[in-house]
């Protein structure tokens, strides 16, 4: 990451919220716990879809139906998981970013939530019960991207 | 042998040692047993959706059931060996954990419930598989599941913290008792001290 963003990162953890959650001993790991229940939650969105799309499960309903039933679950969890993680971040900005894996991480969240808010959300909405090539490419997008992110984010507790 | 006895032999064991002190295994397997959870509590968690009738409700419960429990079973049999693996790693440490004690009564309440579902009320599905909402027994077993299977992944990820490790500091009586400490001034353990 450029020095140049690094007072941004120190601003972050002296920010009042930063210290807020640095100086309590419980609300890291109670934030982190939420964190991880909205993963399995968006995780189970995600992949519901993927599966389907990539005819590995659950092909005798439509790829749109579930999709758009889907859709909800996977907003909201979206939602906690930014809310919990701007927390977890400020409280430890400044070791985020000597990070490489959060580095790898917040370059690829972007391209995972613009990736299913636009591309995803497009194609996969076909009611037909088929299973397309282009779906299956989408869906194998879809898990790449969220896994790097999931993959990455837990390895921010393991490299330093 | 006590349980005791037999994890303290278990951590004591070349396997066991190497994988607690091993710079990219560990943290290899402790990333599989949580990314799974994505598949495995995912899965869980959108049948319980189903299940209360708050989500899906336009597809048949028989079509989770049937067609996303494969799956979620495969899952779980991951998030169990890889769990084993990590326990394998530091026994002792685990045995004597407040949070690994809980997360084991969790994980019994949700097996049990998985049981009492699939002998019991799911014998009945025909009758209600596209009702909205499912029956009452229906609807407790997915608020059962839901918060026992929350309760594990939070216990779980408490773990890693040693507020009430009674292999590193003093505790209070309550903890004491809930996770068996050593008495103090018993002769400590070897090679579990210190874990991280």
């Amino acid at each position: 990451m450029s020095p140049d963003w690094l007072p941004f990162f120190e601003w972050c953890e002296a920010s009042w919220l930063g210290q807020f959650v640095r100086t309590s001993i419980w609300l890291f790991p109670v934030i982190e716990a939420i964190h991880l229940l909205a993963l399995s939650s968006l995780g189970g969105a995600v992949l519901l879809v993927d599966l389907r799309a990539l005819g590995l499960a659950l092909t005798d309903q439509p790829i749109g139906a579930l999709a758009r039933a889907a859709s909800r679950w996977l907003w909201w969890s979206t939602a906690v998981m930014l809310v919990t993680g701007v927390l977890l971040f400020m409280s430890e900005a400044v070791k985020c970013f000597h990070n490489p894996a959060f580095a790898v991480k917040i370059a690829a969240l972007p391209f995972a939530l613009g990736y299913t808010a636009f591309i995803r959300a497009r194609v996969l909405r076909d009611d037909a019960l088929v299973t397309g090539t282009k779906s299956r490419l989408v869906a194998l997008g879809s898990i790449a991207l969220w896994f790097t992110v999931a993959a990455a984010g837990r390895w921010i507790g393991f490299s330093s | 042998m006590s349980l005791e006895a037999f994890f303290t032999w278990m951590g004591d064991t070349p396997w066991s040692i190497a994988l607690h002190e091993s710079q990219y295994v560990w943290p290899f397997t402790e990333s599989v047993h949580v990314l799974t959870l994505a598949l495995f509590a995912g899965s869980a968690m959108l049948l319980d959706l189903r299940l209360l009738g708050v989500g899906f409700t336009q597809f048949p419960i028989t079509f989770f059931t049937g067609r996303l429990l494969p799956w979620t079973r495969s899952a779980f049999a991951v998030m169990v060996t890889t769990g084993l693996a990590l326990f394998y790693a530091q026994p002792l440490t685990y045995y004597h954990s407040v949070f690994f004690r809980l997360k084991v009564i969790l994980l019994v309440v949700a097996g049990v419930n998985v049981l009492v579902f699939h002998t019991r009320t799911q014998r009945t599905i025909a009758a209600w598989d596209t009702v909205t909402p499912p029956p009452r027994a229906a609807r407790i077993a997915a608020i059962v599941s839901l918060a026992a299977w929350a309760g594990v992944i939070v216990s779980g990820r408490l773990v890693a913290y040693n507020w009430f490790d009674c292999t590193l500091h003093a505790q209070p009586a309550w903890v004491n008792l809930a996770a068996d400490c050593p008495a103090p001034g018993a002769s400590s353990p070897t090679g579990t001290a210190g874990a991280p």
